[in-house]
């Protein structure tokens, strides 16, 4: 913390004095950041490039043969189990980024638009379950959609059903529900960050050129919030991809993920390489979706303006 | 600001409904973990305080405590110096490649959590460690950073740089000047960061799972406990203990973070 003090300490900048100074400069910001992006290279980079390796090794018994091969990919690939399980992993994720992003919109729209002087205090509120512990989360949906669960046995005790409802858990539903859930935050901040930095003026011009309120939004206020739909679009996707924990305790058999088929392979399956090449695949996969719905969305805006 | 919605009469109630969803959850287990049965059925049965006296005599319980407190520690202090040097950097430079850098910094936030873990799980055993909490906070710590930079960031951003060449053309050394100029502004930022890292680390479960080996924190105890529906109740108790404690010290961050916004707002004012 005191080398922070210490590197900016010399001389204080000088600016316009030309290669000099932008050198020390340079190398004052470097000198700054580097422990961190040491850290993250050798924890973050190196291990990665680790698993791609490995992605392309094989595994015989104990050893690992290190000559290269496709096989684990064609494994990944063909399989039916393993394909089975990337189609409803992406499923699940575009689905749950879907919903998350079109029910958080209005939230982040009412915030921006009408939270007042109390914005931060929505903020705050939006937040909070998701910094709460996410693995307590998911088991209170469990709670709340099981068969003597919440749900079930308070609709019995009303009176609006007479058996409990055996389809809310352990099926992909309700794992999009807890995935929504959990991911809520994610998807609200980013839209507000964008609605807050639209110019509010442009909205007011639309009006007076005579645009209702909705063409007004359409045209006006949705076009410029795209990057916020989309990086929460993003934000959502790529991470629940991969989720363990909400397939495992509400899934069930139907609701199975990729994720539970890369840990049996560094668990008990113990075949690291084609763990590796599972997980590999999941992130190209991922991408290769995310990168198709980015470029929907840009072009569905442009034909609504 | 109810006139300026007379277009849109269901937004207020859509918003209730929203914020009624996103805090169920988190709000039934504190009121089944009050509850004198040991399912989870409505309507409720009784008053007791038993599941939490439950938990004091378990010794498997309070040594996973123990030890997600040490972790938690661990990872907030370091994921929070090493946030300050990127925020800094960042926030008071301009230097090449300062994009690629802080977008691998930030990346555990876009990687599914499951391919970091799994990616650690494999350089930890490849050169030779044994899993154990060091693990967890090497691991926990790659993946707090990325939030203590955005709350750093932010408390660094509106840092008017003249206060500190004040101070330096004033004669004050370097360590003085970070000491009586910069720190003070900067504190609350840098205090929130570990509050909102130490929440993280607590609740963390993936990465501590992966490389925990054989000394479970409480995440890892509780995924341990729901295989048996009897131990449901006191697991309920604990989190509503761990859920209390989050928003306790999320509350306190946010409030730190605040004043900190105010502070660097009040400097940058002519």
């Amino acid at each position: 913390m005191s080398s922070a003090a210490i590197t900016s300490a010399p001389d204080a900048p000088k600016p316009a004095t030309g290669g000099r100074w932008r050198h020390s400069e340079e190398a004052r910001g470097l000198a700054m950041i580097s422990p961190t992006l040491l850290y993250a290279l050798a924890l973050l980079l190196v291990p990665v490039l680790l698993v791609v390796a490995y992605s392309f090794w094989t595994q015989n018994y104990l050893e690992i043969d290190r000559s290269f091969t496709l096989e684990n990919y064609r494994q990944a690939l063909t399989e039916p189990i393993y394909r089975d399980l990337f189609v409803r992993s992406l499923w699940i994720s575009l689905l749950t980024s879907a919903i998350t992003v079109g029910f958080s919109y209005p939230i982040a729209w009412f915030i921006s638009f009408h939270g007042g002087a109390h914005r931060n205090l929505w903020l705050f509120l939006v937040t909070i379950p998701c910094w709460t512990s996410y693995l307590l989360r998911v088991m209170s949906w469990k709670v709340i959609l099981g068969y003597g669960g919440v749900l079930n046995t308070g609709l019995m005790s009303v009176g609006l059903i007479d058996q409990p409802i055996t389809s809310l858990l352990y099926n992909a539903n309700a794992v999009v529900i807890t995935l929504v859930h959990s991911w809520a935050a994610f998807a609200i901040l980013p839209i507000y960050v964008s609605l807050q930095k639209i110019d509010r003026t442009l909205i007011e011009a639309a009006r007076d050129l005579g645009d209702g309120p909705l063409r007004a939004f359409l045209r006006v206020t949705l076009p410029l919030s795209m990057p916020g739909v989309i990086s929460a679009f993003l934000i959502v996707m790529i991470p629940t991809v991969g989720d363990y924990v909400t397939p495992k305790l509400v899934g069930g058999k139907d609701g199975v993920m990729i994720a539970t088929a890369i840990q049996a392979q560094f668990g008990k399956g113990a075949n690291w390489p084609l763990g590796a090449a599972l997980s590999v695949t999941t992130m190209v996969l991922v991408s290769l979706v995310a990168a198709a719905v980015v470029l929907s969305l840009r072009v569905a805006v442009r034909r609504i303006r | 600001m109810l006139q300026r919605l007379r277009y849109l009469p269901f937004l207020p109630v859509y918003v209730a409904v929203y914020f009624l969803f996103l805090y169920l959850p988190i709000l039934l287990l504190p009121v089944f973990s009050f509850n004198d049965a040991a399912t989870t059925t409505l309507p409720l049965a009784g008053f007791t305080t038993k599941w939490y006296a439950s938990l004091w005599g378990n010794t498997v319980l309070l040594q996973a405590a123990r030890n997600s407190l040490v972790v938690g520690v661990c990872v907030s202090l370091l994921s929070t110096i090493l946030g300050i040097c990127a925020a800094r950097a960042i926030t008071r430079y301009r230097f090449r490649g300062q994009k690629p850098a802080t977008g691998l910094i930030m990346a555990p936030l876009f990687l599914p959590e499951i391919i970091v873990a799994v990616s650690l799980l494999m350089i930890v055993l490849q050169m030779g460690l044994e899993l154990s909490l060091v693990t967890v906070i090497l691991g926990q710590v790659v993946f707090c950073i990325p939030y203590a930079m955005s709350v750093l960031v932010s408390g660094f951003e509106g840092f008017d740089r003249s206060l500190e060449e004040a101070s330096y053309d004033l004669g004050e050394t370097a360590l003085g000047t970070f000491r009586r100029v910069t720190l003070p502004v900067v504190a609350p930022a840098i205090v929130s960061s570990l509050l909102v890292t130490f929440t993280i680390s607590l609740d963390e479960f993936i990465l501590a799972f992966f490389l925990s080996g054989t000394e479970p924190t409480l995440p890892v105890y509780i995924w341990g406990q729901l295989r048996f529906a009897a131990k449901l109740p006191g697991v309920l108790a604990l989190g509503s203990l761990m859920i209390l404690a989050s928003v306790v010290l999320l509350t306190v961050a946010e409030v730190l973070r605040r004043r900190a916004e105010r502070r660097t707002r009040a400097t940058l004012a002519p």
